[in-house]
């Protein structure tokens, strides 16, 4: 009796999420796998009856489409610079907040993690004019140590460290908690113990300190690789994807063939290579999971 | 020694972390063009409201019409929007987390296991259909359809469950011998207990509708219906040249959220040291 209306009550508990997201996450998800195999266009839009089968036609035209590949290129170089700077920046401000004899470190962690919690468009632009040419902080700043004005995000060869630099500033701060915590698990003794074996910082941090938080310094990496994969809004307010195409990221190119060119064929099948390797990172990352716990 | 070295070296990292933020306010309290000069002021001269004012009231235009940037408007969208989203997601991921948590049903186990493998399906995958689903069904350039994407709240309901693992079962079965019925418990015994899960899990959820671009830079081509975010990137395209205006609207997008991270920052934390979400 107890057993049946907890089961009962569950139904209605958990119905109402399990359906919202029947509906609204895996039937477009399926229907996107579908959609990636028709030639759906602005005529598609107008009548169904427009609308063709091409198979994996989409798929081969993108492989084919050298600004698809420009695309993909721009986002594999934001993440490959990109995941080691916002590491290192984290890892370096956490190994900051760490030491026991630092003052006010809630004021400096409510300082440094700020920048994640606003809003991406509104920082973005903000940033936008800090990196201007001509009146930007950055350059002013540099003028100071003798750097002559860069123009950061009109010239394509700077567009993407330019670009860096805001993406660092806003995200740094979330992976900084991250490894604070994970510090915090390093035993004190094993510390005091290589220092009075005469272990320099650099040989404590290599073999006290690096091996306790190097699970976490992995996983945080691949997770990071992943959100560069989905770099999105700060091209599109900073830069609108150039100069040319210098910023145009994945996701950049599929908003613009899907709704700025209403090729939603060809968009859907950008969708599901981005979902691809996605999930692929995901596979990296059990992985590292598991071989974690065997540790 | 090193303490005062270390502290110092956080100071100036800090420091320069907030600059950005602080440049921000800064010029928006300035008047139309001194930002431009050179070099860069770092503070306002004489400071001024009117970029407020004119972002948030209409004036008149160049024409001779009125016209107007609809901030006021946006805000207001906004803030219901992201009140709405954050209502609609605890009263959908709250019981459920709990149930997944707490109740013994036949599925839960394999529900549990589907809802991990969905949970890594990238948002963006599902955006373009999800787009042509509410066009045929007449929901863009409504709420209804900025709020749906944000109703599969596989995230929140992990969340909610790895929370209320903790809460003792001999505790609910009591209140079931005292005949309360699961909907009493639920409101009587296993909210409250979780209060700090839902303040948490409210303030993430307010946050990130606040500051979603991609879903409702689709969703809304009505002017009138614009959130802040599409709103600014909106004006910026037009008057990217005004940063005093520009800054002032980036000043009324960020602040409010700023503010309530400030007041939550405890919750905040929490949720992103403990809510790790764990198969």
């Amino acid at each position: 009796m107890r057993r049946r209306s907890q089961g009962h009550a569950a139904l209605a508990f958990t119905v109402p999420v399990l359906v919202a997201t029947f509906a609204f996450l895996v039937v477009p998800t399926v229907a996107g796998l579908l959609l990636s195999a028709t030639d759906f266009d602005i005529y598609a839009l107008a009548d169904l009856r427009n609308l063709r089968l091409v198979g994996l036609g989409n798929y081969a035209a993108l492989a084919h489409d050298p600004a698809f590949w420009r695309a993909v290129g721009n986002t594999v170089l934001l993440a490959a610079l990109g995941v080691p700077a916002a590491i290192g920046t984290s890892l370096a401000a956490a190994l900051l907040l760490d030491s026991a004899t630092v003052r006010w470190k809630p004021v400096w962690r409510l300082l440094l993690f700020a920048p994640y919690v606003t809003t991406l468009v509104a920082t973005a632009l903000v940033w936008r004019y800090v990196l201007d040419t001509r009146a930007g902080l950055l350059n002013d700043a540099l003028l100071l140590v003798g750097i002559a004005p860069v123009d950061w995000l009109g010239d394509p060869r700077t567009s993407i460290p330019a670009t860096l630099i805001f993406i660092v500033w806003k995200a740094f701060g979330y992976n900084m908690l991250v490894f604070v915590a994970a510090l915090a698990t390093v035993s004190p003794e094993l510390r005091e113990a290589a220092r009075l074996d005469g272990a320099g910082p650099l040989a404590r941090f290599r073999h006290v300190t690096l091996p306790a938080i190097g699970p976490a310094l992995v996983l945080a990496s691949v997770l990071s690789v992943a959100n560069f994969l989905q770099v999105f809004a700060e091209p599109y307010v900073m830069t609108h994807g150039g100069p040319a195409e210098s910023t145009t990221t994945i996701l950049y190119f599929m908003f613009d063939q899907g709704f700025t060119w209403w090729n939603l064929g060809t968009a859907s099948a950008v969708a599901v290579v981005l979902f691809i390797a996605i999930l692929a990172l995901t596979a990296v990352q059990a992985r590292l999971a598991r071989e974690q716990e065997w540790l | 020694m090193r303490g005062i070295a270390r502290t110092l070296a956080l100071a100036a990292l800090s420091l320069a972390t907030a600059t950005p933020l602080a440049w921000m306010v800064s010029v928006s309290l300035m008047p139309k063009g001194a930002a431009a000069t050179f070099p860069p002021p770092l503070w306002p001269a004489r400071p001024t409201l009117a970029n407020y004012r004119e972002l948030l009231f209409d004036h008149a235009g160049p024409g001779g019409g009125v016209t107007g940037y609809h901030i006021a408007g946006a805000m207001l969208n906004s803030t219901l929007l992201a009140a709405l989203a954050t209502v609609l997601g605890l009263a959908l991921t709250l019981p459920a987390g709990y149930a997944f948590a707490k109740l013994r049903f036949t599925g839960r186990a394999r529900l549990l296991q589907a809802l991990l493998a969905l949970a890594v399906i990238p948002a963006q995958v599902a955006l373009l259909p999800l787009f042509l689903m509410l066009k045929w069904a007449g929901l863009i350039n409504t709420y209804a359809g900025v709020l749906v994407p944000g109703l599969a709240g596989i995230y929140g309901v992990l969340f909610v469950r790895q929370a209320a693992l903790a809460i003792p079962h001999e505790m609910l079965d009591a209140a079931r011998l005292d005949g309360a019925s699961e909907w009493r418990i639920l409101m009587r015994i296993v909210l409250p207990l979780l209060r700090p899960t839902v303040v948490t899990l409210a303030l993430f959820t307010f946050l990130a509708s606040w500051s979603d671009f991609l879903w409702p830079l689709i969703a809304i081509t009505d002017q009138r219906l614009y959130t802040l975010p599409v709103a600014l990137a909106a004006i910026s395209r037009e008057h990217g040249q005004d940063v005093e205006l520009m800054m002032a609207g980036a000043v009324v997008t960020t602040l409010p959220v700023l503010l309530l991270f400030a007041a939550l920052q405890r919750f905040y934390f929490s949720g992103v040291l403990g809510g790790g979400v764990k198969g």
